[in-house]
This record gives C-alpha cells, structure tokens and sequence, in this order.
C-alpha cells in the first residue's frame, strides 16, 4: 500500500517507538521565542545539561514586543525582563537570535520560510501553535508545550504518537477577491473548530495546487483552528522557485541533490488518509467570523444560523450579535492587518492596490503590522508604507502585536476589530475586544467604509 | 512530576463548549518565566471584573463548588498551544480535568504536568454535570490504574483512554526528559544515518 506524504516525512524521523505506540521523533529545526522559553531553559540549568544540538534552533523575540519605536528599551518592566531572559539564555546555551532590530528578525512562521530555514520534508516544532505554517512547504510542522521545548533542548528529539491522517481537496478555481484566508475560514466553518482534532491534514486538489507559496502558509497557519495538529501542502514546482536562492537554502550540488529528494515528497496514490474531504472552490465567497471561535465563520452575503445551546449564545452576546443578522453594514471602530496568517508582502500588496487614493474612515482607528524587518524592507521598498500613511493607516514594526493582547497594542472593550489574525476568541486581542476575522482585502475594504462591506459590490 | 494514582473528590463544572486556552489563561498573564503562581489568573476575565472584583456568577466565585477536579464541555483547550493553561489549572489545585473531548495540544501539555485529562462519553459527561447540579457535594472516583471514573453514589463508571506509556509516567511521576535523554547514544547515531 502507498504511503501518504505525511507517513513518508515521519517514517524518515523515527529514532525508535517506545510500548504501546509512542514514538520518538527526530526535530530537524527548532524555533523558539520569549513567551514559551523560559521555564525550559531553566529545566535544563536544574537538570544541569546543555542543548543538545544548539545549532539546530533558532530564536527570535515577537510576542511580547512593541510594534513602535523597537530601538527603544521596551517599556513594560515585565516584557523588558521577558525579552531580556531570552537574550541571556540564548548567550548562556549558545543559540542564535534574531532579536529585536536585526534585520532578519520577525515572525518565526515568516522568516523560517523567507530565509530558506524552512525546507520540504523537515519536521520543524516550535512553543507557538501556528508553527503549522511551515507545512506550506511539505514539512511536518507543529506546536508544542513548554515541557516539549525543553525535550527538544535536551534531546533534539519528541516523544509523540502518531496522528490520524485527513486530506481535505479542493478543486476548481477561487472567485475574483475570495483569497486563501476565505478559503481556510470557509474549511472551518465546515469542520468546525474541533473537526480536526488527532488528524494532521494535506492540502490537496488543482485549487490549493494554483496557489502561492504565501497563499498556502495561510492556508496551513490556520490548520489549528479547526483543532489539528498541523497541515501540509506536497512540494511542487512552485515550492521550489520560491526556495532557490535564499539565504538557507541549499546550494550548487547541494540544491541537486535535496531537489531529487523533495520531488519524491506526495502522497502515493494509493495512499489511504483515515478521512477525506473534497470541496469546490467556486462555492466560497469572502468570509467573516461573527461569533468567539474560527469555526464560526460565514460568507459574506450570508446572515447568522440560528443554534441553540448555552455557547452558541454566550458567544453571540458577547459579540453583540443575534441570529439571522448580517454582518454586512455592521460598524467597526478598529482594523488591524497583521499576524503570522497575513502579514506577508503579498498581503501588503493586496491592501496598497485597494487603498490606493482612498482614505480610512474617519472612526476607524487601522494599523499594519508587517510580519518580519524583510516584509517591512520590502514595503517601503515599493511604497507601500507611504500609501498606506496616506490612506490614514498607521504602518508599525514587526512583531504579533492586536494579534494576542499581550503587548501595547491591544483593541477596548467592547469595540469591534476586522482582524486578518487567526482567533476571534473572547479577550484574545484585549479584554472585551470583539474579533471579526477576515481575509486582508475584506479587512481594508472595512477601515475605509466603517463597517463591514462586501468590496466586490 | 507529582505522582497520580487514586483520586476521590468533589468536582467543579463549567459546562461550557471549546473552552480555549485564552480563556484558561489570556495571553497578559503570560509575561512570567517561571512555571508558578498561574492559577492566581486562572480563567481571569470569567472569573474577575474589569476592576477585579469577583464576578458572584462564576462557579470559583462559589463556595458551593470546591474539589480537585474540573469538568467541562467538549473541545476542552483548543487554541494556542500554552502551557501555561495547564499550569495554571494545576497550579490552581486541580488535579484532572473530565471532558467528552481534548484539544491535542492541551493533552500533550496536561500529562507532561502531572495533570490528568479524562475523556468519557458524552453521555457520561452529561450525568456528571447534572449529578453536581443537583448535589454539588458528590464524588467523583478517579484510578487511574484501572483507567476506570466512577460517579459511586450513582453507581455510574467507564473506562478511559490513556496512551499506556504515559499512564506509567503519571503513576510514577515520570516525566519524557529522563526517557529521552537516556537515548543520546542512539538518537546521535540516527543523526549519522540520516547523512
Ligand atoms: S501573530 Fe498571533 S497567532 Fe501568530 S505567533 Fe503571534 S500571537 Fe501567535
């Protein structure tokens, strides 16, 4: 029988299985930052041992970080002591860093790939769920606890069981301004939240195929919200143009040789994934979440079901939301376009072109957080800031900022925020704020008009 | 790791759907480096006002609930990928949490931290969450050697799943480092055969 791309990629990392199924599994890169860190660096000073094979990690400060004035000493004294742990402990076990200013500093999910670090047929973990976006590029990526950070240290090595395999497909061709995060969203909302949950999924089917490399990590960002563990797309030629070249990437002999090895990562045909879901991508139109998890998303010219049931009301109270509404025409006072699901250039791009000449609203208070200091690079570059600064958009530095509500930069109580993130949950962007998710277009479309519009009208 | 064996106790319900990890802890919590004191902030925005006054509605606002266990509705800790949602739940007193359905990650993290998690059945779940309402006094048996949880005044049990690896961690009070450190000689000559 075949293999699946998946099985392929773990077969190759199996150090050994332990009784009862467990399996220990071999992690080519490690990515970690200040938040999920600490307390697993000081499991190894208690154990008193070092990293295992420190060349294999690499670090970056993006949470708990200011999305202004990055040359200044962070104000808050507990995310300055945060930041600053990982600076000593990346010094005292001997990891690289790309901290706060370096110019390849920035999202893990964003320079892993744009470096080139991120590679077909690799398992990368790191302390972040959205680790899955790595799996754009064929490899096995996924997020981990702290404890697991720590294993990694120790060992460069996960004790995990094997996860159930799903391909979702899906064929045909997207609509004029329905994009990938309409695409994930509208997954979702079919699956639900836990729809995913002890699957890792391959994206598959002539609609994933066309897409871009940036397209397909926020396809598989989002692989979580539906409760999986990770997503992945095969590698095809595509992966490959996209790769060559970069600062990591193979080179020469080298780049010869991992090609002929990644061109043998897909699934056979006659592979067997434990469930299978084929949709059309012509039945998708631009989305939008009106309720507190992603799996509660709806198009845009459609109004809220009405369900019964002690969450689905606590959630649209929250929300201010009733069943049967639309959420075309709903005010909005906050915008934010960022996040590891889309802060890519392409995003940017996207939301200059339709910005272009136009002015925010004047309510709307939006901001643009770029996902790395190369996509920032890259902006001003092509005047992309100075467009953006026209239209009244405020254009920040890189880090996750509204994303998570742990930094400056948090959305008030009450307000609604159109956001291009990945979780509408109650408080995730401050406490009280209320999170409509969207792709970047439906997020720019929104800060100009005020309220929430279908922008192919 | 603290050592798990039999657990008999009162429990405390929240029978609400896909609780996530931002709700168990939300991210401004998270700027600690150490793995203590997360249960202070322990479902911080249900359970305190703006001004953080108790909210009197939220079951650990009320003295009626007390126990070492946590039940919730199914979905338990989607979301991201936090540890610090286990810690806190441990570091609040709870020693398992009972759902009819746990988000991966959270699992993972929750056995790592000595903190079990109990899968039953809807139906069971649906028993013990109208057993507390009527009686908020009743036990709940947990043994986690027979992998067996028991509502013993209703004489109501099942069985749980539990990956039989992990299960001789919690009893013994293992954890996955001591294992896999023990690999060293093996996991390095992997790494040659991989080239
Ligand atoms: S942008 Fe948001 S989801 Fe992505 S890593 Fe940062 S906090 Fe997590």
């Amino acid at each position: 029988m075949g293999k699946t791309l998946f099985d392929k990629i773990w077969d190759a990392h199996i150090v050994t299985s332990v009784e009862g199924g467990m399996e220990v599994v071999y992690i080519d890169r490690h990515f970690i930052h200040e938040v999920t860190s600490p307390q697993a660096f000081d499991g190894l000073r208690a154990r008193n041992i070092g990293v295992f094979r420190p060349k294999q990690t690499v670090a970056t400060a993006d949470h708990n970080v200011p999305t202004k004035d990055q040359h200044l000493p962070i104000r808050e004294a507990l995310s300055r002591h945060q930041v600053d742990a990982l600076i000593h402990n990346c010094a005292d076990f001997g990891l690289e860093l790309y901290g706060l200013g370096h110019p390849l500093s920035g999202h893990r999910a964003v320079i892993g790939p744009e470096l080139g670090i991120t590679q077909p047929g690799m398992t990368i973990v790191c302390g972040d769920s959205h680790t899955s976006t790595h799996g754009a590029f064929g490899c096995i990526a996924f997020g981990i606890g702290t404890s697991q950070v720590e294993q990694v240290f120790a060992s460069q090595c996960l004790l995990q069981s094997r996860p159930k395999r799903m391909r979702i497909n899906v064929e045909g061709q997207l609509g004029a301004g329905v994009y990938a995060k309409d695409l994930i969203l509208y997954i979702i909302a079919q699956l639900t939240a836990a729809g995913g949950t002890g699957y890792f999924v391959e994206y598959a089917g002539s609609a994933i195929r066309s897409l871009s490399m940036e397209a397909r990590m926020t396809i598989c960002n989002m692989s979580i919200e539906m409760g999986a563990r990770g997503g992945l797309v095969a590698p095809d030629q595509t992966t490959f143009d996209y790769l060559q070249g970069r600062q990591f990437a193979p080179q020469g002999a080298e780049w010869e040789n991992a090609l002929a090895y990644w061109k043998t990562l897909y699934s056979d045909e006659d592979a067997v994934f434990d469930k299978e879901f084929t949709f059309r991508a012509e039945d998708i139109e631009p989305m939008v979440t009106y309720g507190t998890n992603p799996g509660m998303g709806l198009g845009i010219s459609q109004v809220i079901p009405t369900e019964t049931g002690q969450s689905f009301e606590k959630s649209l109270e929250y929300m201010g939301f009733k069943p049967g509404e639309s959420l075309a025409g709903k005010p909005i006072q906050h915008v934010f376009i960022g996040s590891c699901t889309n802060s890519r250039i392409e995003d940017l791009r996207l939301v200059a072109e339709f910005v272009k000449g136009k002015k925010k609203a004047p309510h709307v208070s939006a901001m643009v957080v770029p996902g790395s200091q190369q996509v920032a690079a890259q902006a001003k570059a092509e005047g992309i800031d100075r467009i953006l600064e026209e239209a009244g958009f405020d254009f920040r530095e890189p880090g996750c900022s509204a994303c998570l509500g742990m930094n400056e930069d948090k959305i008030p109580a009450g307000a609604y925020c159109v956001s291009t993130s990945n979780r509408n949950f109650e408080g995730r962007q401050g406490p009280g704020a209320r999170t409509i998710l969207a792709s970047p277009l439906m997020a720019a479309a929104a800060a100009i008009a005020g309220e929430i519009v279908d922008f192919r009208k | 790791m603290q050592k798990f064996t039999l657990l008999r106790t009162t429990a405390v319900p929240i029978p609400m759907e896909d609780i996530d990890t931002d709700q168990i802890i939300p991210a401004r919590f998270l700027k600690a480096t150490t793995r203590e004191g997360f249960g202070d902030n322990l479902f911080r925005d249900w359970r305190y006002q703006a001004d953080n006054t108790p909210k009197p509605d939220f079951v650990l606002n009320n003295p009626a609930y007390s126990g070492k266990v946590l039940v919730a509705g199914r979905n338990f800790g989607c979301g991201s990928s936090r540890e610090h949602a286990a810690w806190a739940i441990a570091d609040y007193g709870f020693r398992a949490v009972v759902s009819s359905f746990f988000a991966d990650i959270f699992k993972g993290n929750a056995l790592n931290n000595g903190l079990l998690p109990v899968q039953v059945s809807p139906d069971f779940l649906h028993q013990l969450f109208s057993g507390i309402e009527q009686d908020p006094g009743i036990e709940v048996e947990i043994d986690l050697e027979t992998q067996t949880i028991r509502i013993p005044s209703k004489g109501l049990e099942e069985t749980f799943p539990i990956d039989p690896y992990k299960r001789v961690c919690l009893i013994n009070g293992f954890d996955d480092i001591d294992y896999l450190i023990s690999l060293k000689d093996k996991i390095a000559e992997f790494e040659v055969s991989m080239g």
